[in-house]
């Protein structure tokens, strides 16, 4: 439906039936086949879907409602039905009836979650102020633009877990960072240096990301837009904000929002770069280091970090306009 | 372009293109930013890796004291590393994700690009939803799951979950790659005689064949570079090349094999920019596809 078609013809094809039966019959018995064709093409996708999230996310919740079987007062315990008290294990960080133990796990709820939104909040900032800028730059005409286009997938590209291996040697005591830098900080050994290593990792690991995702946003802006703003005399400043800002406004919240989440449910940099220490566990690491004390409390855990990222979803999409499900149907209705 | 060519021009008629080489040096500096920043730490990556060990922090830029003995330690059973059995892991599961995802993916994405039917909106927005959920909350339930059924350490429960995200990722990528399509082709060729299915076979999927390549890539590469399923799912045997670049044994035990490391990291890795850097303008288009359109 894309190709030159002049907006009258257009117009006129989409108030008729674009197709040679003609009327209203034959056009809601169209849609009716459609309908039964989606659903089976759908069916599969749909299937495999609630098989590896719908069905596992249900029993975590299950699982969360019961107790873990262990060891209470020297005596083996089955679970059985545990009410809320996996939820006030961690919300309240109560263990047995009184607050947790520092050590314990259940005495880094808090932590962890604050820890998390740090993380994600830094990480988001400064990846969408570089991002704007390698965007901006980007979008211009020069020679080699291919090749710094090129550039900015490697970093993308990189696996993870390489990632935190590569930046943990970085960041080394006689490593590269302090050699160049003529420092001699502990990077990964004390608990600000630790989250800053952690953070300035995944900047350098996903700015490229939100940096071609603005891009794309940009690259919608007609240049003529550009060349009135320019003949009335704006500033480029004004440029940006009156003009580039509002307009890739869309894109921009995209980006942003598919960032947020990502770094919610950080996992592997803290993971392999501290192993969660000096206060760099996120609630990921979190769920993970309790799996094997017991399902059931991390099954809540689980669940209260989807909670937390469904909410933060909620809210971007909700009151901060950030348009990803009617972007991606409002193109699919035309 | 021309309104402003037909402005009258001042006597400070050089001064824009005076303006106009110094925004252009900005730019190729800044550009030159860019570069180092993304490219640098790479390229320590691939310096330390071919650096003898007694060299492992010398700070110099350049490939001194080249050795391959760092490839070797990667690939030596003797010390406990098993690598090419995890780049067959990772290869087995990585690829068994992809094919799957892409042969259930394509109907869905064709459906919901092509047809018209109710609960479109919803299933689009399950599917979206679908591709933001955070891993973690299914490890719990699946390790139980699989401990229960005997799978810990199975090729399946890795891929299984590995769908979970790299579904939604092929559905949404090629739905918004199959807008974009000359659909009035298809049109044509029923209008010559063709059922529905053969204009879809004869006309639309050769159409079709780049872009499902390239969410083919965008779906292996996710599933390549997979850790946190990977390393609470897999037993020694599956282990995948991101859980073992994380636990990596050198020659000496308790010191980090930071070289050895580093040599896996540019195995695993150079594949990866390689296929990047061919198919560079067509994973911008992908990774880009659901977001502005």
């Amino acid at each position: 439906m894309s190709t030159q078609v002049p907006p009258r013809a257009a117009s006129e094809a989409a108030t008729r039936e674009p197709h040679h039966t003609p009327g209203k019959e034959s056009a809601d018995r169209r849609q009716i086949t459609q309908g039964r064709s989606a659903s089976i093409l759908l069916l599969p996708t749909i299937i495999l879907l609630a098989v590896v999230i719908v069905y596992p996310v249900v029993n975590a919740i299950i699982m969360s409602f019961q107790k873990d079987a262990g060891l209470v007062n020297g005596f083996f315990v089955q679970g059985g039905a545990a009410g809320f008290d996996n939820y006030t294990h961690w919300l309240a960080q109560q263990c047995n009836g009184q607050s947790c133990p520092p050590g314990t796990l259940g005495s880094q709820f808090w932590n962890a979650f604050g820890t998390t939104f740090f993380f994600a909040i830094v990480t988001v900032a400064l990846e969408t102020v570089l991002g704007f800028w390698m965007a901006i730059i980007m979008a211009r005409t020069f020679r080699g633009r291919s090749a710094v286009r090129a550039a900015v997938l490697v970093p993308w590209a990189i696996p993870t877990a390489v990632t935190a291996k590569l930046w943990f040697f970085i960041f080394a005591v006689d490593g590269i960072a302090n050699s160049l830098f003529g420092t001699h900080i502990l990077w990964t050994g004390s608990e600000w240096p630790a989250k800053w290593a952690i953070i300035i990792s995944d900047v350098w690991k996903t700015t490229p990301f939100m940096a071609l995702l603005i891009l794309a946003g940009l690259q919608l802006i007609p240049d003529e837009v550009y060349e009135a703003a320019k003949v009335d005399g704006a500033s480029t400043w004004q440029r940006f904000t009156q003009i580039t800002l509002p307009l890739v406004k869309p894109a921009l919240m995209v980006a942003i929002l598919f960032r947020m989440l990502d770094a919610l449910r950080m996992f592997d940099l803290p993971y392999i770069m501290t192993q969660g220490g000096n206060n760099t566990t996120t609630l990921s690491i979190l769920v993970v280091d309790q799996i094997r004390q017991g399902f059931n409390s991390a099954a809540a855990l689980s669940t209260i970090t989807f909670l937390v990222i469904f909410i933060v979803a909620f809210i971007f999409v909700r009151f901060l306009g950030a348009n990803a499900v009617g972007a991606a149907t409002s193109a699919g209705k035309k | 372009m021309a309104a402003t060519a037909t402005l009258p021009r001042t006597a400070a008629a050089p001064a824009p293109r005076k303006r106009f080489v110094w925004r252009s040096v900005r730019t190729y500096i800044s550009a030159a930013i860019i570069l180092l920043w993304c490219l640098a730490p790479f390229y320590w990556m691939v310096v330390t890796a071919f650096r003898d060990v007694g060299y492992t922090f010398d700070p110099t830029f350049f490939f001194t004291h080249v050795t391959f003995d760092n490839f070797k330690t990667v690939f030596d059973t003797s010390l406990g590393n098993h690598f090419a059995q995890n780049l067959l892991n990772s290869f087995i599961v990585a690829g068994v994700t992809t094919v799957v995802a892409l042969v259930v993916g394509v109907f869905a994405a064709y459906a919901l690009a092509r047809l018209n039917f109710r609960f479109k909106f919803a299933v689009m927005g399950f599917i979206l939803g679908a591709s933001m959920f955070p891993g973690v909350a299914l490890v719990t339930p699946l390790f139980q799951l699989f401990t229960n059924i005997g799978w810990m350490g199975t090729y399946q429960a890795l891929i299984i979950p590995d769908i979970s995200f790299t579904l939604p990722l092929t559905v949404y990528t090629l739905t918004s790659f199959f807008r974009e399509m000359p659909w009035e082709l298809e049109e044509a060729a029923r209008i010559d005689g063709c059922t529905q299915g053969e204009a879809f076979r004869k006309v639309i999927l050769p159409l079709a064949a780049p872009a499902t390549f390239t969410t083919a890539i965008l779906a292996f590469i996710g599933a390549w570079n997979e850790f946190l399923i990977a390393s609470q799912l897999s037993s020694d045997a599956t282990k995948t090349v991101t859980v073992a670049i994380a636990s990596f044994a050198g020659s000496q035990p308790h010191v980090e094999p930071y070289t050895a490391v580093m040599a896996a990291g540019t195995i695993v890795t150079i594949p990866l920019v390689i296929l990047v850097l061919v198919f560079q303008r067509k994973i911008v288009a992908g990774l880009t596809a659901g977001a502005v359109k």
